[in-house]
Order: C-alpha cells, then structure tokens, then sequence
C-alpha cells in the first residue's frame, strides 16, 4: 500500500514536470497506458488470493483515478498556459488604420438638393425634371416673357438657334408640370440652369428648385407658410423672414424672400452687404397669363410658385466662401462634405 | 437709379429717416441696393475769394495768392492753370480734413508760406477733374462752408427697380411712392405752358403712328451760346450718374431724372427741311452722339430730316444734328415711343441709354407736352431765348387709352388670404392714383396713364398687397387633398448609385455641361456636339455628348494640385444628336487613376486596373436588380485602348462603355498616367424585375472544382456560358476563381478554374449524379472551345 502511495506521488511529480501535452501524453502512457505500471499492477491481481484480490484491486482503482486527476489538471493548466502564449503572440496594435477602400462622398450641392428635396417630399411634393436644352416657348413665352420683353435681358441667354436655348431657369419644369397633369399639382424640379454670365459671384452654371403647388383656395397666405418653415427647417435655426414685394413676369403677386443673415445673425457683415438680411428665394401666385398657356382654369385654380439658388444656399449653410468651388472639384474641397 | 434725398424731400416731405425711407422703398418692391453719401467726408472747407495773385519768386507755375475766405485775407500758394484774380472757389483752411485723411496744416512752398489750399473738384471727391481749380458762382458768399453751400450733406438712394415700374424711373415717381407709403402729399414741379415768344416752328410729320402715337416738339431760338449750367443743376445731375454737357442738353437729362420723360435737343440749324418719324430703309447709316456708326435695319424708328435720319428714335441722338458749343437755335424733342416699338432695339445696335431704358419699360403717354414745358421753362431762365408754339402731332388712336379693370373683393382676400377692409382698398388705390368707384362686387377702377402696368385684376391685387404690406398678411399651412402618388419597385433610386460609388471610394463632382471643343473631341471623336451660338468661352463652347470631358478635366485639375490618386463620377444629361432629334440622356461616368487601394500599409501598392474598375460598375449594374441581364462585351472605342475597352449591353443592347484611355489620348490631353473611365446610360439601368421567391432545396449541395485549359482567344465568359449550358438544372452557381498561364499549360494557352454548387430538390445528389454532369460539361467545352482538362 505504501508503495502504491509512493507510486501516486511519483505520478504526481512527473505530471507536473511535464512542460507540455506531449510530455505530459508520455507521463500518461507511463503510469496508465496498455503496458503502464498500474495497468501491469492490475493485471497482475489474478495472482493474488481471492480475498485479497478485492481489496489490492479497490487500492489500485483509487490509485489510477488520482493519477488521472493530476494529469487531467496538468493537461489543463498546460492548455491554459498555450492559450496564453497565443494570446500574446496574436495581440496586434489596434490603432493601425484599417485596411481597404477609404470612402469618397457626394458634392455639397448634391447634398444641399437632397435635403431640399428631402424637406418637401415631406409634404407630399413630387420631384419633378425637364430638359436643359429648352423651347423658348416652355423657357420665356408660356411663362410670359415674351420676345422682347425687359426680363429676358436680364437672362442672359445661352442660345443654340432663335428658338432653343439653355434653360435659364428651372421654370419650364412648372410648364411642362401643368401641361402634363392636373390640378391639384405639387412638385419641385431640381436642376441646373445656365446664364451667360460669369465672374466672382455668376456661375455661367448653377442650380435652382422650382417648387409649385396648384389647387382650389391656395394663396399667398399658404406661400408664406411653406416658406416660412421651409427655410427654418433647412438652417435648422429660428431665423427671421421677411417677403419683398419684386417681379417676376410668371406670379403675380411675387416676392422675393429675405433671411436674416445667418452669417452675422442681423446685426449686419460683409456677406449680407450689412443689411442684416440675405436674399434666398424668389416666389409669387402663379400668374393668369400662365394658367392660360397651360389651360388651367384660372378662376377655379390658384397656386403659387418659387425658385430658389442651391449654391447660394449651400453657401450659407456650410459658410462656403467662393462660388467658383463648386465647379473646380478640387478634392480638397470636395472631401470636405463628405 | 440714383436718388438725391434732398431732391426727394422737395417732392415729398415724409417724417421717415433716411434709413426708415430705405426701408419703406424696398418693402414695397422698389429695392434700395444702397445708400451712400453724396460727396465723400470732409471738413474746413470754404468759398474763397481770389482777390490777387502775384507771380512766386521763385516757381514759374505757382502763385502767391491772397484769398478771402471770410476773415482775415488769406496768403496760399497755387499752381492751379486757371487760378485768375476774382476767382471763387473752394479754400480748404489750416486744419481742414480733406477725403483720404489729408490734413492742411501751413506749409512753406518754395520759400514761400501758405495758409491754406485752393481746391480742385477732385481734391474734395466730387469729380475727377483735376484741370484747376474748382469755379463756384460769383455771387457765391466769401467764408461760407462749402458743405452748406453745395448742399452736400445729401445722400444718394440708389434704388434698383424691377422692369415693371418704369414709372419710378423718375423722381416724381419715387416722389409718388414715398408719398403713397407715408400717406403725404406729394408737390409736382410746375410744368404750366410757357406762351411763344415767337412764332417760329419747325414742321413734324408722323409716318409711324403705331409706333410713335405722340410727338411734341419747339423751336427756342437766339439761346446765349455762353451760359452756363448753374451749379446747383449740375449737382444734381452728377449726383444721378450724369454729366454736365452745357445748359440745352443739361435741361433735356434734368427733365429726364425729374419726370421720366426722356428729350431730345437738336441744333435746329443742322436740321433740313423737316422732322419726319418713320421707319428705316434699310442700310441707312447714322452716325451716333457717341461718334459710333450705325447701318439701319429697315423697320428700325428713327427720326429723320429732309436729309436722312438723324436721331435712333428713344435711343440716341445722330451726332451731326446734335447741340454744340456755338448752338443758339435749338429743337426740342419730347416724344412716346410705343415700348414694342423699340423692345430689343437698343440691344440690336449695341447700345443701352437712359432713353431706351425708359421707353422699353414704358414712359407715361400724358407726359410729352408738360415735359417739354417744364424744359424749355428752365432753358428760358438758365441761357435766355425765344420759345416757339409746341407742335404736338398725335395719334388718339394709337395712344394707350383709359383701362378699366374690375376688383372683386372675393378675389382680393382668395389671392392674398386676408380680407383687407374695404375703407383701405379705397384709401390705397386713390393714394396709388387710381380712381376707384365701389361696385356691388368690389371696385371699378381706372388706373393713371402713368401706371402703364396695370392692366388686369391681379395687378391691383399686387398693388394693394404690396402697400398693405406682405409682412401684414397672414402665414398659413398648406391643406391639400392627400393622395398616395405611385412608387414603381423596378425604378432605381439614383442616390443609391451615387452612394453605392462614394461607398467604392469614389467622389462625386459637377462639371460644366458645356465643355472645351478639344477634350470632347478627344474622349468623344465619333459624335460631333451641338454648339453654342454665343459660348462663355472658347473653352465652354460645345454641349457635352459624355460626362467623360468634364471629369478627366477634373481629374486633371487634382493630378497638377499632387494628388495621385483620383476617383470621380458624376451623373447628369449627355446631348447627342440622334436622327434630326437631340436626345438629353441622363448618364452616370466615373474616371479613376492611381492607386487600386489608398496606399497603406500591409497591401502591396498596386495601380488600379480594368478589373478593379469593373468591380465598380458591377457593384452599380447589381442595383438594377437583374445583374445578369449585362455584359461585358470586348469592342472598341476610339477613346480607348483596344486590348482593354469593353461595350456594356442588356439584353444585347449597349447602354455603356468601361474601359482604359488611349494611350493617344492620354498624351494628347497630358494626363501623365492611366486614366480608367467608365459611363453608363442611367435609364437602362432602370426597370428592373421586382424579386420572385424561388424555394430553397431541403437537401445538400455539393461543389466540384472544373480546371478547363482552353485557347487564350475563348473569353471567361464563353467558357462560363458553356458550362451553364452543359450543366443542366442541377447548376446552382458558378464561379471563376483561377486564372493560370504557364508551366504545365501549352503555349497560348489558359487554365480557367471554376467552382460549381450542385444541387437537387428532390434528393440528395450521388456521386454518379454529379459525375455524369461534369463529363458533360467536359465533353461540351472541348467540342464547343477546344477545352481540356487540366491535369
């Protein structure tokens, strides 16, 4: 017995010797393989009397299951270790950059047109598109300028022949938008639109949004209101707004819209020209004359219509400073929206 | 147009600051771009006296003068060409602060003390005549401050008016706004007859009626040649932007500011025969007042004589019938010219004036007579003479008559959202010049000859929205009748593409859609442009048929600026000029150069090539829902390079091209490196089928690798067309994954490896189950493509 207890212990110790799985696999095959010193002690039992083979048996059983035990916490301290070690040799610097394709991202004015439009599909505006090479019927006449009138030099036409021209404007779309459907009407176009025109502050290309809303019983009162929140929402500011009697041959009455500056907040800076206000928006009640183009029963139907400049807007919300970037697509400028 | 406040308020005298003035003129759409002081600031300046000069001893072109300046004789030294004894001008005293901030303090010139300066129209910033000294009236009173006695403490409203209100192209007609938006009176200047003092007249006939309806006109003869403009006129004129060219002319512009009606004043002594107004024969020619000539359009109004034209009617006088300095007879011209007369005239000939301005916008069809009273009046006190009778030949028929225009007081409040009380309707109108009766359904209104641009109800709706001001009305929210537009599931939103590129590292620009002639004709030789007829530059001067010549422009823009690596797309239309037809395509193209990968560490640096940019258009043809409908099919384009440029086709038809510039373009653009680019015609992207769920098999799929070695001219895609078409329906999927050339593969020669998920969905598959598809696949590629397999 007390070899048997002597036996365990060597067990024991050479478990704990081993330095590693195989090590320890040897120590295993040593004491409890096929041909292991205990496994001999077993079969060497049949020699024993009867009586005694019983009870040498039970102390030999005890001894196997404590051999067992030590190299089963062997093994696991030992896998414990080689996690470890694995750990270690696998940790990386976690602030090296990530790998792959870095993102680009959408021209601020991309950005600007789909907040815009973003706003008004809220209210139910379709989005609404025409072509740049315009009619002059769809361009100036339907909209009532006809040849000659004062407004069409303040254009600044680009022309192709006589009767084809880029659009100076997003109007037309508020033409063809009559011509095609039914009151009641709510779209806006985005789009670009060309002057011949350019120096610090005209782009011979630049964007607008027409908006226009057809329907029975809408005035100037509801222009005010779509409006009004309109440009609130768009600076997300509580910003002061002011509607300036103006002239456009296609609304009567028409206005043009004026925020409180949202550089300098009113109090008057090199942008507003220290007015305190910016200009941001033209819009009127669509015109008899221009129902009439259409055929749109004017007495039945009322609307009101407006065009707004996306660069400007751009401009004012993200304090861009020089027009011309728009169209340069320098990068550097360019990544900064993105 | 430039407003003298001064003059203004001799008009109208409303309690409302300067800038409380400002304020009312643009809320009522008349739009004060500025306010500005009407002479710089100075101070310390007087009217002096030369009362002797004597030659400095020691300087030819200076003076020792003595100057009374309302104290003590002054001692200042000159050099002005014009300085003479008994001249009066401005003297700015010891301490006096001249426009820059130049102080006068006594100086010593030449050894000779001076206590003070004579001063210039530029020295005090009045005008840029430097000649001398600058002559104030004789009887102008020694010592008072200049500032005082020019009335310079005047500021200048320059309103910016919109082409509706020409009748506010005037004084009085500003005058009459101010007083409307005050509720004052407004004072007109008088403009009573002034009897003959002779009967001469000189003898006008109106050929063109329709386009001239009114034509007023009268001889003032024995005119002082030698008078001047006195000062205060010709303050007033440069206040307005003009100058001063000599009293006959000075009165016809000052008429022109005070009442809108533009004048003209002829030599009456160069004129033949008499005034005709006809039309042009064509290929007349006039020399104009600014020495420029003209050759006539037939149709064209002018003002003739027994000799030819000699004046552009309502635009510019010709230059031999036109006032000079020895001038005593004058003809005076006060006419209307019917605004679609001379629409777009000006702009024909080059030309833009005061005259044509007006009379385009229109100018008031009552005015002809009172205007040319009020001229010949101030002529008369200014330089003397004798008026003849006023001529005046009219055509009632032609003149604009009296409009009634009906106001319905329903129609009012519909329009505006407000029902504005009736007493100020009343109020406003008449203050507008309206005369308005109440009717049972609102007003009957007659609108004054000068409110030409009233013409239907919704004008005066304008008009009494605008006086009752816009910031009154009330703000609403739109109600409107809420019906679901239609949401088609096959269109393809375009910001999903937009952002599937950026996702890919690619940013998006906005180019110019007209584009330089050389970059289109370099990316795009097959198609020729639609043109401008009036480009902004040689440069912008042809409407794009592809995105690809505003972006490799960009492109070209950050390569200079040292950016390697650039990935840019746009979407926008492309113009193409089909069978008699423009088609205005929208397109979605990008250009990459540089780098596959931003560089990094951990990847090997690799530039990007064909495959990496077809990645990205697969990436956007997998929107479209149907990604297997493409192709890319080997083609060639003249901007690319024929080993790699591929024609995009659904279904068989091209809607793109991807592929690597040529190197001939790459130099004849200088784009120092390879520039992949692809373009996509967006609309057939669009229209795709909306999913149908197929069912999902219960049973195992197997995978089988196929290496084929086929000749290198048969396509991966020939060779994956074969074994879908071999495989039968137990085919799941199909993947390239291997491209090998060289040792173990004959010569001209390619290994395709493909990996292949079989399945079935009724049982599990066997291996004779697959086997027997893959020899059919073997013996189709080698029968089809000459493949085998590889061992």
């Amino acid at each position: 017995m007390e070899e048997l207890q002597q036996l365990v212990r060597a067990a024991e110790a050479a478990a704990l010797e081993a330095t590693d799985l195989a090590g320890l696999d040897h120590v295993r095959v040593h004491y409890l393989g096929k041909k292991g010193v205990l496994t001999e002690r077993l079969k060497a039992l049949g020699g024993l009397p009867p009586e005694a083979r019983r009870e040498a048996g039970a102390a030999i059983n005890v001894a196997k299951d404590q051999v067992h035990a030590a190299l089963e916490a062997r093994e696991h301290a030992l896998e414990r270790a080689e996690l470890e070690r694995r750990l270690v040799a696998e940790a990386v610097d976690v602030t090296l950059p990530g790998r792959g394709q870095r993102v680009g991202g959408l021209h601020p004015i991309s950005r600007t047109l789909s907040r815009i439009e973003a706003l008004f599909t809220q209210l139910g505006f379709g989005i609404a598109e025409g072509p740049e090479i315009e009619d002059d019927f769809h361009n100036f006449e339907a909209l009532n300028i006809p040849a000659h009138h004062p407004a069409r030099a303040m254009h600044d036409t680009f022309y192709f022949d006589a009767s084809t021209v880029l659009r100076t404007h997003t109007s037309p779309v508020q033409i063809r938008a009559m011509e095609t459907g039914r009151p009641p009407i709510r779209v806006i176009a985005p789009g670009r639109v060309y002057r011949c025109d350019s120096d610090l502050t005209h782009s011979p290309m630049f964007h607008q949004v027409e908006g226009l809303f057809i329907d029975e019983g809408v005035s100037f009162a509801d222009l005010k209101g779509v409006l009004f929140d309109f440009l609130q929402r768009f600076f997300e500011r509580e910003l002061e707004v002011r509607f300036r009697p103006s002239y456009f041959p296609f609304t009567e009455p028409s206005a043009e819209v004026d925020v409180q500056c949202v550089i300098c907040g009113g109090g008057g800076c090199r942008v507003c020209k220290h007015s305190g206000w910016l200009e941001v928006l033209g819009c009127g009640m669509v015109h008899p004359n221009v129902f009439a183009h259409v055929g749109i029963d004017a007495e039945r139907y009322t609307g009101y219509a407006f065009g707004m400049g996306v660069e400007r807007l751009a401009m004012l919300r993200y304090g861009v400073n020089d027009l011309r970037l728009f169209f340069e697509n320098d990068l550097r400028f360019l990544q900064q929206f993105r | 147009m430039r407003i003298s406040e001064q003059w203004l308020r001799e008009w109208v005298q409303p309690a409302a600051s300067t800038e409380e003035l400002a304020a009312q003129l643009t809320m009522a759409g008349l739009e004060v771009e500025a306010v500005e002081a009407a002479a710089p600031a100075f101070t310390g300046v007087r009217v002096g006296r030369v009362i002797s000069l004597a030659p400095h001893p020691d300087a030819d072109k200076l003076r020792v003068c003595a100057v009374d300046a309302g104290g003590e004789p002054l001692q200042i030294v000159c050099g002005a060409p014009n300085v003479h004894a008994g001249m009066v001008a401005p003297v700015a005293l010891i301490g006096a602060v001249l426009p820059g901030g130049l102080e006068i303090g006594p100086s010593t010139l030449r050894g000779v003390e001076s206590r003070g300066m004579l001063c210039s129209a530029r020295e005090l910033g009045l005008s840029e005549d430097h000649a001398g000294l600058m002559p104030l009236p004789q009887d102008a009173v020694s010592g008072t401050d200049i500032r005082d006695y020019l009335g310079l403490d005047d500021r200048i409203i320059e309103v910016n008016l919109t082409p509706n209100r020409g009748d506010c192209l005037s004084l009085s007609g500003i005058a009459r706004e101010v007083g409307v938006l005050n509720r004052c009176d407004v004072t007109p200047v008088d403009c009573s007859p002034v009897a003959p003092a002779c009967d001469a007249t000189f003898p006008v006939v109106v050929e063109a009626p329709g386009d001239c309806p009114r034509y007023a006109g009268r001889v003032v003869r024995g005119v002082d040649p030698a008078a001047e403009t006195p000062l205060w006129m010709r303050e007033r004129l440069r206040r307005a932007g003009l100058r001063s060219l000599g009293p006959r002319v000075d009165v016809t512009n000052y008429v022109l500011l005070e009442l809108g009606q533009p004048m003209h004043a002829f030599d009456l002594g160069k004129l033949a025969g008499g005034i005709r107004v006809r039309h042009a024969h064509g290929g007349e020619e006039l020399e104009l007042l600014n020495g420029e000539t003209r050759t006539l359009d037939a149709g064209t109004l002018v003002i003739a004589d027994g000799k030819g034209p000699v004046a552009l009617a309502g635009i510019m006088g010709g230059e031999a019938s036109a006032c000079g300095d020895a001038t005593r007879d004058v003809f005076l011209e006060s006419a209307f010219f019917a605004p679609l007369a001379l629409a777009g005239r000006a702009r024909r000939y080059g030309l833009h004036t005061d005259s044509s301005h007006r009379f385009e916008r229109g100018v008031d069809p009552a005015l002809q007579v009172p205007a040319l009273e009020r001229a010949t009046a101030l002529l008369l006190a200014i330089a003397g003479g004798e008026p003849g009778p006023v001529v005046e030949v009219a055509s009632h028929a032609a003149l604009p008559g009296e409009r009634r225009v009906a106001l319905r007081a329903a129609r009012l409040a519909a329009v505006l959202g407000l029902a504005i009380d009736a007493a100020e309707v009343d109020e406003i109108l008449g203050r507008l010049g309206m005369r308005a009766a109440r009717t049972a359904e609102g007003w009957d209104v007659v609108p004054p000859s000068f409110r030409f641009d009233i013409a239907l109800e919704v004008d005066l709706i304008e008009e009494i929205g605008r006086i009752y001001g816009y910031g009154r009305l009330p703000v609403a929210r739109p109600l409107s009748r809420l019906a679901m537009a239609e949401q088609s599931e096959s269109a393809l939103r375009r910001e999903r593409l937009h952002e599937a590129l950026a996702d890919r590292g690619y940013q998006e620009a906005i180019t110019y859609s007209f584009v330089d002639p050389a970059f289109q004709a370099a990316l795009d030789p097959e198609r020729s442009p639609v043109a401008l007829a009036n480009p902004i530059s040689a440069d912008l001067a042809v409407m794009r048929t592809s995105l690809w010549p505003g972006l490799v422009k960009a492109l070209l823009h950050n390569r200079k600026r040292q950016q390697p690596r650039v990935r840019l797309f746009e979407s926008g239309l492309s113009f193409v000029r089909g069978e008699g037809e423009l088609r205005q395509a929208p397109h979605l193209a990008g250009v990459a150069c540089g780098l596959a990968l931003p560089e990094q560490w951990g990847e090997a640096a690799r530039g990007a090539d064909f495959f990496d940019v077809k990645a990205d258009v697969e990436a956007l043809l997998a929107l479209s829902g149907e990604p297997e409908a493409f192709h890319f099919v080997a083609a060639g384009h003249s901007a690319l390079h024929p080993g790699q440029s591929a024609r995009i086709e659904r279904d068989g038809r091209a809607v793109g091209w991807i592929g690597l510039l040529h190197p001939a373009v790459e130099r004849t653009l200088d784009l120092e490196g390879r520039v992949y680019a692809f373009e996509l015609d967006l609309e057939a992207l669009g229209g795709a089928r909306v999913p149908v769920f197929r069912e999902l098999s219960k049973f195992p799929a197997i995978r089988r690798d196929l290496a084929l070695v086929v000749p290198e001219a048969v396509s991966a895609l020939a060779v994956e067309a074969c074994i879908r078409e071999h495989a039968g329906e137990l085919l799941r999927e199909v993947q390239l994954f291997d491209v090998y050339r060289g040792k173990g593969i004959a010569e001209a020669c390619k290994s395709l490896a493909f990996s292949l998920i079989l399945q079935d969905f009724s049982r599990t598959l066997t291996d004779p189950d697959v086997d027997e598809v893959m020899s059919r696949i073997l013996a189709g590629s080698a029968e089809r493509l000459g493949a085998t397999l590889r061992t």
